[in-house]
């Protein structure tokens, strides 16, 4: 059943000429006063950079502010694993930067699947972004002068990228941490650890329109059921990676919130727009938790480059000579070279592998690798620049490789690390469920079909920090304080239907562990939803995946009881979830009869390989509806206009 | 590989404790130790046993949620490494290993390896921030840093909350994570200013929350896997010092 009464997609975005939008938006949305802004709750899902980033500043706006997260403490959500660095058009370095180039770069590194008016904001506002963050201590890289320094990111050909060593996420996230726990101090945040989101409450208004005014939520360590009412809902709780099984994403990053929204009446976008980060370590074996990024900005220094032939696969890259190397990325994008985009390097480094020249050890009969070689770097600029750049990147390789990239080459594979797609939001961030607004990883907006690297964290903090507090107010005050309070009957019936789901996980006697059932729908994702796919492996997957679902409700095993700490169950809550969402994956890829940026369809390809987009037909967004357990989703459509950027083919030769 | 595992087991804060032994086999060196005992919890589940809980999330070294005490050091006493980070191809054939969760006073337990750290949460929010809201700030290049100085705090910023330093210290002393966050934010032009009740109030926290003080064992820095050093110890006990004297004579902090 929805609760929410369908209606159309409308993203509000502004009139006026693109440049404007924001600044007239800004000025015109309805405010609340600040004597008014503590009668209303806003509940904030997630603390990564825009979780904490949006309840921080709603805290210090003056609303209350009710922040959960399902770690022991806000600081370690996985935004806290991003390395490399962050987005700005500061043109610090004067070589041509500003922010209509940020903007062209994403547009078009998004391969012109993203919203014009979204994405001119999102680089309008990078630059506060890094004045407020320089601001709460967050200790960036600077050069002798005093002065913040830049390093190059793929798909651009400035000097951008704003960055901590290989800590960049870390400190950003710690930054908007410290301004969370400011706020907890003087109470206008309330902070919940060890909670997980297992439904959202939507409460229908008098003319029976479904608001999201609240969420039900389990106690990680009592295994107590909490409803918990607000005026809005925010979901900040990032991407769905882990669909894949291995992905770069953390263990317990999960997609439960949006997919819950979603059975609840939210829109998911394009969620077949996955990223598959090209640089990360290969796998090494069949009992593997998780694959490990090594950051892009490596791409800086280090050459890609695998052997001309097979037969050198297995020797030391040593005894290989220049002339038998392939530098892949170099030979097919002169101008970008190493530093093409994520999707196009990712593609590359799969497309000699499947050619027979991977290397590294075989797993499971293939040598999955390639050479991400500093010897160049190391000889023009010396070791030790190598070591402050890269230090911690190099140590992380080697403690899991036991090699040394000092003197031999790091092996790298593309592994799935972030999702495009996530659930659809208008241009104040809102989805199509009232009262439901969502940020950061977990909505769709801004990256289109390829996110180009360094932007994930200048999203996250755009969104929490500037775009967010600017923008919920119009909804609240348009709405009025006093949300529905949790003895609401509509609570009572999510709760209900909450416990009989962990019931229902709980009293199956099989034989299998959450994670085996997780483990065998990664392999299929991966295989026919991964870096490329064509209509007939997911007209297989979309056979494959209805049965795994059966197989993991007829078959699975959940030891201990939900009264207590039990990971167990929780993984199987998100298995469950995941069995669902990629059955979504796989119809919305199946439907795109089209390459685009991370969709790579193999039946959509020039005579080179490379994506062929199609405008006339899917110059849109996808948005899909859920219409009920036994019935197919509906797929809706968000057109887009490029008014400021024609239309080109995406070209990084 | 082969290893006998001795890994602590408690049912709930009330549960006295104690070992449990579990034999592995023909273990993949290239496993990470969580990911040893994510297939010793396949086979407890599979013969109908209650897994092993343990903390950890990211699983490459960052976010600070793991918290286990290997051979009685905490993240197994590497280097520069969490335990999550902890290859098998580190230990030897035969090894045995004991496996407990951090120790210390302010760290209830929670169940089997895992505790309650909030305790060091609570010190964060007493003063680990700068008071600035969103958009105030002036252009970010405005006030130069010096880059040993923007270095020496990306030093210490570099802690990631785990907690080994305290369950490493005789004294379940706090004084390395905190120390790391005021060295980090009192050095910075842009923190330099809230520097004294910071000062002042961190050190409140840590010692409300029943950490101990510092008595210059190092055991802190030994373990600890992001390389925070004693110096930002010394530096915190200076900036007390002077935040405390400029209390006592009047002068505004």
């Amino acid at each position: 059943m929805l609760d929410a009464t369908p209606h159309a997609l409308d993203a509000r975005i502004p009139d006026g000429p693109l440049e404007d939008k924001w600044q007239a938006h800004r000025a015109s949305v309805k405010l609340v006063a600040p004597n008014n802004r503590r009668k209303y709750t806003i509940i904030v899902v997630g603390s990564g950079l825009a979780g904490a980033a949006a309840a921080a500043t709603l805290g210090g706006l003056g609303y209350r502010v009710l922040c959960l997260c399902y770690q022991d403490s806000p600081r370690r959500a996985h935004s806290i694993a991003a390395q490399g660095g962050i987005n700005a058009a500061k043109n610090y370095q004067n070589d041509g930067d500003s922010v209509r180039r940020l903007f062209h770069d994403t547009i078009k590194g998004g391969d012109f699947r993203s919203r014009e008016a979204n994405v001119h904001r999102l680089a309008e506002v990078s630059n506060q972004i890094i004045d407020h963050c320089v601001a709460i201590g967050v200790p960036f890289a600077r050069e002798y002068g005093g002065m913040l320094d830049n390093r190059s990111f793929g798909g651009a050909q400035v000097s951008r990228t704003f960055y901590a060593r290989g800590q960049t996420g870390q400190q950003l996230l710690l930054g908007a941490y410290s301004q969370l726990n400011r706020e907890i101090a003087a109470g206008t945040v309330t902070m919940i650890t060890r909670a997980e989101m297992l439904d959202l409450v939507v409460v229908k208004d008098a003319d029976g329109v479904g608001h999201a005014k609240g969420i039900v939520t389990r106690d990680l360590v009592t295994g107590e059921m909490r409803s918990h009412a607000g005026d809005a809902v925010v979901l900040a709780t990032g991407g769905y990676s882990n669909v894949f099984y291995l992905s770069t994403n953390a263990i317990g990053c999960n997609a439960t919130a949006i997919w819950r929204a979603h059975k609840r009446g939210a829109g998911f976008a394009n969620p077949c727009y996955t990223q598959i980060h090209p640089t990360c370590i290969p796998r090494h074996g069949a009992d593997q938790s998780k694959l490990t990024l090594m950051s892009e900005s490596l791409r800086n220094d280090g050459r890609i480059w695998a052997p001309k032939r097979t037969e050198d696969c297995g020797k030391d890259p040593a005894d290989i000579p220049e002339a038998d190397r392939d530098y892949y990325l170099e030979r097919k994008y002169p101008s970008f070279g190493n530093l093409a985009p994520r999707d196009i390097a990712s593609r590359a480094a799969k497309q000699v592998c499947d050619e027979g020249r991977g290397v590294g050890p075989a797993v499971e009969g293939q040598r999955r690798g390639v050479y991400l070689d500093f010897t160049d770097s190391i000889r023009r600029l010396g070791g030790e620049a190598m070591s402050d750049r890269y230090g911690n990147l190099f140590t992380m390789y080697r403690s899991i490789t036991d090699e040394d990239a000092y003197t031999r080459p790091m092996r790298i594979y593309p592994a799935a690390h972030y999702t495009m797609g996530g659930l659809w939001v208008d241009y104040n961030l809102m989805s199509d469920v009232p009262g439901l607004f969502v940020i950061g990883e977990a909505n769709f907006s801004d990256h289109g079909a390829n996110r180009l690297g360094a932007s994930a964290l200048m999203q996250g903090l755009a969104d929490g920090y500037f775009v967010l507090p600017a923008t919920i107010c119009d909804y609240l005050a348009r709405t009025g304080a006093g949300a529905p309070q949790t003895d609401d009957p509509a609570f009572a019936a999510v709760r209900h239907d909450v416990e009989s789901r962990i019931d229902r996980l709980l009293s199956g006697g099989g034989k299998r562990s959450a994670r085996q059932m997780h483990k065998a729908l990664g392999e299929v994702m991966w295989d026919k939803c991964g870096m490329s796919r064509n209509a007939g492996g997911l007209g297989e997957a979309l056979q494959r995946i209805p049965e795994l679902r059966a197989e993991f409700w007829s078959d699975l095993r959940v030891p201990g009881s939900g009264a207590e700490m039990n990971a167990e169950l929780e993984r199987a809550g998100r298995v469950a979830d995941f069995l669902e969402l990629s059955e979504l994956m796989c119809r919305d890829a199946l439907a795109r009869e089209e390459s685009c940026g991370g969709h790579f369809r193999e039946e959509h390809q020039t005579e080179d390989g490379e994506a062929r987009r199609d405008d006339a037909r899917f110059a849109h967004v996808a948005v899909w509806r859920h219409r009920g357990e036994d019935a197919a989703p509906e797929r809706l459509t968000e057109p887009l206009h490029f008014e400021a950027i024609a239309l080109a083919t995406r070209s990084y030769k | 590989m082969n290893f006998t595992l001795h890994v602590w087991r408690q049912n709930g804060p009330a549960d006295p404790g104690g070992f449990e032994t579990h034999p592995m086999r023909d273990i993949d060196a290239g496993l990470s130790f969580l990911e040893m005992l994510d297939l010793l919890n396949e086979r407890l589940v599979a013969e109908g046993a209650s897994p092993i809980a343990f903390d950890h999330d990211c699983r490459e070294g960052i976010c600070g949620m793991c918290s286990l005490t290997i051979n009685g050091a905490p993240h197994g006493g590497e280097a520069g490494l969490t335990v999550c980070q902890l290859h098998m191809h580190r230990f030897r054939d035969g090894d045995e290993i004991t496996v407990e969760p951090f120790r210390a006073g302010p760290f209830p337990p929670l169940r089997d390896l895992a505790v309650d750290r909030s305790a060091m949460e609570a010190i964060q929010q007493a003063g680990g921030f700068v008071s600035i809201r969103p958009g105030e700030a002036p252009d970010a290049n405005t006030i130069p840093v010096r880059r040993a100085t923007a270095e020496a705090a990306m030093d210490a910023a570099a802690c990631i909350g785990c907690g080994a330093c305290i369950a490493a210290c005789p004294n379940a002393s706090a004084m390395l994570f905190t120390a790391a966050k005021l060295a980090q934010l009192n050095s910075l032009p842009q923190g330099a200013v809230e520097r004294d009740w910071r000062t002042l109030a961190m050190v409140g926290a840590m010692d409300a929350q029943g950490f101990g003080g510092c008595t210059n064992h190092g055991e802190c820095e030994a373990v600890c896997p992001k390389g925070v050093t004693l110096d930002v110890i010394a530096r915190m006990n200076r900036d007390y010092a002077r935040a405390a004297t400029r209390k006592i004579l009047g002068a505004g902090i």
